[in-house]
């Protein structure tokens, strides 16, 4: 059974005045449990309202989102519990941190969904574990630590309550290329322990090739399309003209087969191209060395 | 709830309010607060209201802005006027519990009432007529004659711009920390009074976190551009007076002495 589902979603922000503008618009999507999905699209595309109204902080101006086969806007489901399923981290993350220290603040979480001190402490110190906080850090106050370190708490903070989903609004926004790195590992693994629904929104699509095990294109507050990997890069040419970029090397497939080079085009790893390109090469009988 | 807030607020045109001058729209404000509270008698009311409705024709603005403005000051309507209505004394027309109602009571808090809604619309009408980069720069130009004695008026104006145009980004942010607290569990409306003034924590901090840093990152893009105070300073767009502001300047003059004359018994309405 999918884990979220949305029917017709619709949502229009200043209904009724002249800044009249539909953010999602009937939006139907099925995610499946234990899914990595990433969320692509413009600035404006609709992302960050969609997944707001995931864990009901926004109500639809119509339509129905229904988690783990509740309807959240039903009369009978607190939407408090609905915030504990599906954890949502927020862009820039970090802006929201305000204990006195590290381990208070990712303590916020289980606390108010009224767990016990042991379980509590089990539960910071896991995931503080997960994503690389030390124990010396924990008892630091979160305003001594760096951009990253304190997104890593930020994250932590949601990851703690331990959400059936996991909802990211760009979690390597204004990190380095190391801190991307680290954040992005920490998330996959976080999905491979806790064998959770993760949800991922991104520009890059390079990071949401590598991770992802579906992919959600969002275009102009419609889904564009919402499918694994292979199947939304093979319509690289149709991703392009909503002004999307396909990772690199996808392009320069597409470039090898407009060449007239008969080779697949759902390539979108590193990993996966040596591999296509080593299998073409076998198969049409000529070296690795041999430059045609 | 957030965005409810109109204070401060600018909305564009081209009317002739738009286009007068904004020191003499500030000084025109001034002498009709002066006409509200000089007025000591309904009738000596009518005049700055048929001002005020004049004006408001002359704007061009949507007639529900009005409402939007009184929203929040209707509290304070509230109170006044079951004080002033309870506690004046005069002749009792009613008596409750032993607490007279006067009909001098009730003549003060209707005027009360009546001058205060006049007072917010009045001055609303000039924020909503006027960006406020307008509004500060003529606030600087009016006060630069008292720089000569050290009062720091260009500093002043800097402020409330500064602080004019962070109201909108401040109220976003707001919304935006207050969203992800809740995402985190966080009850911010329901509770105890405790428990719910306990709850403005997780709120309060990160957005005074978030305030010291803005101020921070704008006083250094300042510096970097070299601002350094009023010296010299020269302005992009100088104020401009004409005709028009020389006009509406003399009748709101005009209605100023109406009120004075009503409120001598000079002219009887």
């Amino acid at each position: 059974m999918a884990i979220i589902k949305t029917v017709d979603l619709t949502y229009t922000y200043s209904e009724g005045t002249p800044f009249e503008k539909t953010a999602v618009n009937k939006v139907n999507i099925e995610i499946e449990e234990g899914e990595l999905v990433g969320i692509i699209g413009h600035t404006g595309s609709g992302k960050s309202t969609l997944i707001q109204h995931l864990n009901g902080l926004i109500k639809p101006t119509s339509g129905k989102v229904i988690i783990d086969g509740e309807d959240i806007w039903d009369k009978n489901v607190k939407l408090r519990d609905i915030r504990f399923k599906v954890g949502l981290v927020f862009q820039y993350p970090e802006y929201q941190i305000f204990e006195e220290t590290v381990y208070k603040d990712i303590a916020f979480g289980p606390k108010n969904m009224a767990l016990d001190e042991k379980e509590i402490d089990k539960m910071v110190r896991e995931t503080a574990a997960l994503v690389g906080i030390t124990d010396d850090m924990l008892r630091k106050s979160p305003f001594e630590l760096s951009g990253g370190q304190k997104r890593r708490v930020a994250i932590a903070g949601v990851m703690a309550m331990r959400p059936k989903v996991l909802i990211l609004d760009e979690p390597t926004a204004g990190l380095d290329p190391k801190g991307r790195e680290v954040i992005l590992s920490q998330i996959k693994k976080y999905h491979e322990e806790t064998k959770s629904t993760v949800l991922l929104v991104s520009h890059s699509m390079e990071d949401v090739a590598r991770f992802a095990s579906k992919i959600l294109v969002m275009n102009k507050s419609e889904v564009f399309c919402y499918d694994t990997p292979p199947a939304v890069f093979a319509r690289a040419e149709e991703i392009a003209s909503i002004g999307l970029s396909v990772p690199q090397i996808t392009k320069v497939f597409g470039l090898l087969r407009s060449k007239g080079i008969d080779i697949r085009g759902d390539v979108y790893t590193v990993e996966f191209a040596m591999k296509t390109i080593n299998e073409y090469l076998a198969s049409h009988g000529k070296g690795g060395g041999d430059h045609a | 709830m957030l965005k409810d807030i109109t204070i401060g607020q600018y909305f564009p045109g081209n009317s002739l309010l738009h286009t007068m001058d904004a020191r003499f729209k500030i000084i025109v404000t001034a002498i009709f607060i002066v006409m509200i509270f000089a007025a000591d008698s309904f009738s000596a009311l009518l005049p700055p209201l048929i001002f005020f409705i004049l004006a408001f024709a002359l704007s061009g603005l949507p007639v529900k802005l009005i409402a939007r403005s009184m929203k929040p000051i209707i509290p304070v309507l509230v109170f006044t006027s079951v004080l002033n209505v309870f506690f004046v004394d005069g002749k009792a027309l009613v008596s409750i519990f032993g607490i007279n109602i006067t009909d001098e009571g009730l003549i003060i808090s209707g005027m009360m009432v009546l001058r205060l809604i006049a007072l917010i619309c009045g001055s609303s009408l000039l924020t909503y007529t006027t960006s406020p980069i307008i509004l500060t720069d003529a606030i600087e130009k009016m006060l630069k004659p008292l720089s000569k004695i050290g009062f720091p008026a260009h500093e002043l104006a800097m402020m409330m711009t500064i602080a004019l145009r962070f109201i909108p980004t401040l109220i976003e942010e707001t919304d935006k920390i207050m969203s992800a607290q809740k995402a985190r569990g966080a009850e911010l409306d329901s509770g105890t009074l405790v428990q719910r003034a306990k709850a403005l924590v997780p709120i309060l901090i990160p957005l005074f976190v978030s305030s010291f840093r803005r101020a921070e990152e704008l006083a250094l893009a300042m510096e970097c551009r070299c601002y350094h105070g009023g010296e010299g300073r020269t302005k992009l767009r100088e104020p401009v007076s004409g005709g028009k502001d020389y006009a509406a300047l003399g009748v709101t003059l005009l209605f100023l002495c109406a009120v004075l004359l009503i409120n001598m018994g000079k002219v009887v309405i």
